[in-house]
């Protein structure tokens, strides 16, 4: 008996053993023959030439970068482009999503119509050609001498929309953001001492100051406060402009992306029981308490982990960007190889980059999961 | 002393509590009902006279095009042939449409329950696979042999999306196996191999795929471009697919493996007639709705420069002679989409209803 045991823990040993030796080799191998190809090829290994400056620069960026620019602060850079258009992405879709859930389970015919037809149509389309799609239609328009006017203060052109911006600098922004996250964390930790409506209206109020502060305080003594764009020649000086590329990628991957996660949201809202609404019908409430109380809290937790897979997908949808030249993270780190050569090296880092981005979705998804998960029974 | 008689209750059949319920219930109710009948209808009418009222249809009358009358239908009967074949060789188009005909015939086949055994299957996609290659690559019978580089249009985004099933397909059911292995080293290798596949962007596996596996290849293992970009996506298709796979394995009650050890019946048979069927029947939508994603992520592949279905469309934008109908092109591109992934999305609500109803 202890003889057939150890021949079996014997062989599963010898079978993980044999597995795993196979798998170094492989990797070694694989190693040593990319190390003779890229010598071969007279290019550099290591990670030095991070340090270097690029020599080209991007079309979109949200922090300041020029061809002097190092491969690190580019790489940084594009880093941020995908979150930007990705964040964006996610809470403009979840909220249309929500609508068109709202839509198709309403007793209302049209409405349901509608949002039947609009998720057949978004989702079996393929995202990238949906992105293309915009992006002609974006790019099809007057050029900016005939840009279409909205009161000389807005314009609509082939270079994008442009608006008027307050004139706030990169810090400002920042101390914004910082500002609101404080904000928030104010709204609920005062939840004791005042009434919804007082927190409510006193965040708002705070952040206005802020933003008042801000504006009023650090510029020039001759800046306006608020910057209005300009038709200077062929193109717009001044104000803020939204680009073809950015704002291309955003509705399309907005507009798909809703179609999914309005599914998503219809499939949670279906699946609270129905004796449930029932019970709190019985009770008394009215139909937006049992809303508020019973559908969205229960169907939240039934959709959230559909809902976070959905997200990272999302994130990895930004890189169809490329197709239409918006500089995202793979953009830039594809750029960078053409440019450079450093095709290993740069390859690593566009992986880590978008495996730490999706876990860190996930992970955040999961906690948000533990804290709303039911207490006791489910 | 009695109690007078409650009227009876409104009436809850009849056109008129039809209309009431589904869009008249209360004020607000019949405001937005008013809304959305308008928005369909200017959206309807839209469609009929820009698409079909005031359409150019042949290119005899191109000249009236892009005056802001109608759609420019010309464009597709003018270049329909390189958006379909891209740039295989003129006189053998029809080597091409019968290859996706068959492609298209194995999919409906593959649909209906007869072929559901561990063997059809397989079998019928090896056939019909076989029978696609044959036809678009030629040499022999006096076709002229046609390179892979020369495919193009719906064909290879057919020939993409077969290929990644057929070779994922196995390769998920590996995998599965393999994550759910008593062996900790296999199963922990594994799972993190499925893990990071599923974290990353299809994109860069397939430019990795494309550009980085040549440096770590020796030359003799390179192979072409498409067939390593088809190995990248097989892999990511199959670490996408495992995990449905090990869903269904997972629910099988334990009961029926035991019985099955207990019966003596080898390893083979339990997986081959015992687990793997009911796996795959547990976890049918999933799996179309699988199918689903990846017959629209075949797109991706433009990215990387090969010329299928949307390249191709994006080429006949891309000249200056139909540059003005990018709006034309691109719907029919969509609607070449979204006849395949509708059709295939159908298939799986019928199947889920079915699955509801029992007969799963």
């Amino acid at each position: 008996m202890s003889a057939l045991l150890r021949s079996r823990a014997f062989k599963r040993g010898a079978i993980q053993t044999g597995f795993l030796v196979l798998l170094v080799g492989l990797i070694i191998a694989a190693a040593v023959v990319g190390r003779t190809n890229i010598l071969s090829q007279g290019m550099a290994t290591g990670f030095g030439f991070l340090e270097q400056t690029t020599g080209w620069t991007l079309s979109f960026s949200v922090i300041d970068i020029g061809p002097r620019s190092t491969y690190t602060r580019m790489l940084f850079a594009g880093i941020l482009n995908t979150l930007a258009v990705g964040l964006l992405t996610l809470v403009l879709a979840s909220l249309l999503g929500l609508i068109i859930a709202l839509m198709r389970v309403s007793t209302n015919t049209p409405m349901k119509i509608v949002g039947g037809t609009y998720i057949e149509l978004f989702r079996n389309v393929p995202v990238i050609l949906q992105v293309l799609f915009w992006y002609a239609l974006l790019t099809h328009t007057p050029s900016p001498r005939n840009a279409i006017n909205f009161g000389n203060i807005a314009f609509f052109s082939n270079r994008g929309l442009t608006l008027p911006a307050p004139a706030l600098s990169a810090w400002d922004v920042i101390l914004l953001a910082i500002g609101a996250v404080a904000l928030a964390v104010a709204f609920r930790t005062l939840a004791l001492q005042f009434s919804l409506r007082q927190r409510f209206l006193g965040c708002i109020a705070a952040f206005a100051g802020l933003f008042f502060v801000l504006i009023l305080t650090g510029r020039a003594p001759d800046m306006p406060l608020i910057s209005v764009p300009e038709l200077k020649g062929l193109r717009f000086v001044g104000g803020f402009t939204l680009k073809p590329e950015f704002t291309a990628l955003l509705i399309g991957l907005v507009l798909f992306g809703a179609s999914y996660i309005g599914e998503i949201i219809r499939g949670g809202l279906l699946s609270v029981d129905r004796g449930k609404l029932e019970a709190g019908a019985a009770l008394g409430l009215s139909n937006p308490q049992i809303n508020r109380l019973i559908r969205i809290p229960l169907a939240f937790r039934a959709m959230l982990p559909a809902l976070s897979n959905q997200y990272v997908w999302l994130m990895k949808g930004t890189t169809v960007g490329i197709v239409i030249g918006y500089p995202d993270y793979f953009a830039v780190v594809s750029t960078s190889i053409n440019q450079s050569g450093q095709t290993l090296e740069l390859l690593a880092l566009l992986m880590i980059g978008f495996v730490i981005i999706n876990y860190s979705i996930g992970f955040g998804m999961n906690v948000l999961n533990e804290r709303l998960k039911l207490k006791g029974r489910n | 002393m009695a109690i007078a008689a409650l009227p009876p209750p409104a009436t809850q059949t009849g056109v008129g509590a039809w209309l009431r319920k589904h869009f008249f219930s209360t004020w607000y109710d019949a405001i937005l009902s008013l809304i959305f009948l308008a928005l369909i209808f200017w959206v309807v009418s839209g469609i009929w006279t820009w698409g079909l009222r005031d359409a150019i249809w042949t290119v005899e009358n191109r000249d009236a095009c892009g005056h802001g009358v109608g759609a420019c239908w010309a464009v597709i009967q003018d270049r329909h042939r390189l958006i379909l074949f891209g740039l295989y060789p003129y006189e053998e188009h029809w080597r091409s449409t019968l290859a996706c005909l068959a492609v298209i015939a194995t999919m409906i086949l593959s649909c209906v329950p007869l072929f559901w055994t561990v063997w059809r299957l397989p079998i019928l996609w090896i056939v019909g696979f076989g029978t696609f290659v044959l036809l678009m690559r030629g040499g022999f019978a006096g076709l002229p042999l046609v390179t892979t580089e020369q495919w193009g249009g719906l064909s290879l985004t057919i020939f993409i999306f077969s290929a990644v099933f057929v070779l994922g397909m196995p390769l998920a059911v590996i995998l599965a196996f393999a994550r759910r292995s008593s062996l900790p080293v296999i199963a922990r290798v594994t799972g993190i191999f499925i893990d990071v596949f599923r974290s990353l962007p299809l994109l860069t596996i397939l430019f990795a795929a494309a550009v980085v596996v040549p440096l770590v290849l020796p030359d003799w293992l390179q192979g072409d471009k498409l067939g390593r970009v088809i190995i990248g996506f097989s892999l990511f298709f199959a670490a996408y697919q495992a995990e449905i796979i090990r869903a269904g394995l997972q629910s099988i009650p334990d009961g029926q493996v035991e019985a099955a050890v207990s019966l003596n019946m080898p390893f083979w048979s339990q997986v081959v007639d015992i687990q793997l069927p009911q796996a795959f029947r547990n976890t049918l939508p999933s799996t179309i709705n699988q199918a689903v994603i990846t017959f629209k992520e075949t797109s991706i592949v433009t990215i990387i420069g090969f010329f299928e279905v949307m390249a191709s469309g994006n080429a006949v934008v891309g000249t200056g002679e139909w540059g003005q109908q990018y709006v034309e092109v691109y719907l029919f591109l969509a609607f070449i989409y979204f006849i395949f992934v509708f059709g295939l999305s159908r298939y799986g609500a019928w199947l889920e209803t079915r699955m509801r109803l029992g007969h799963g």
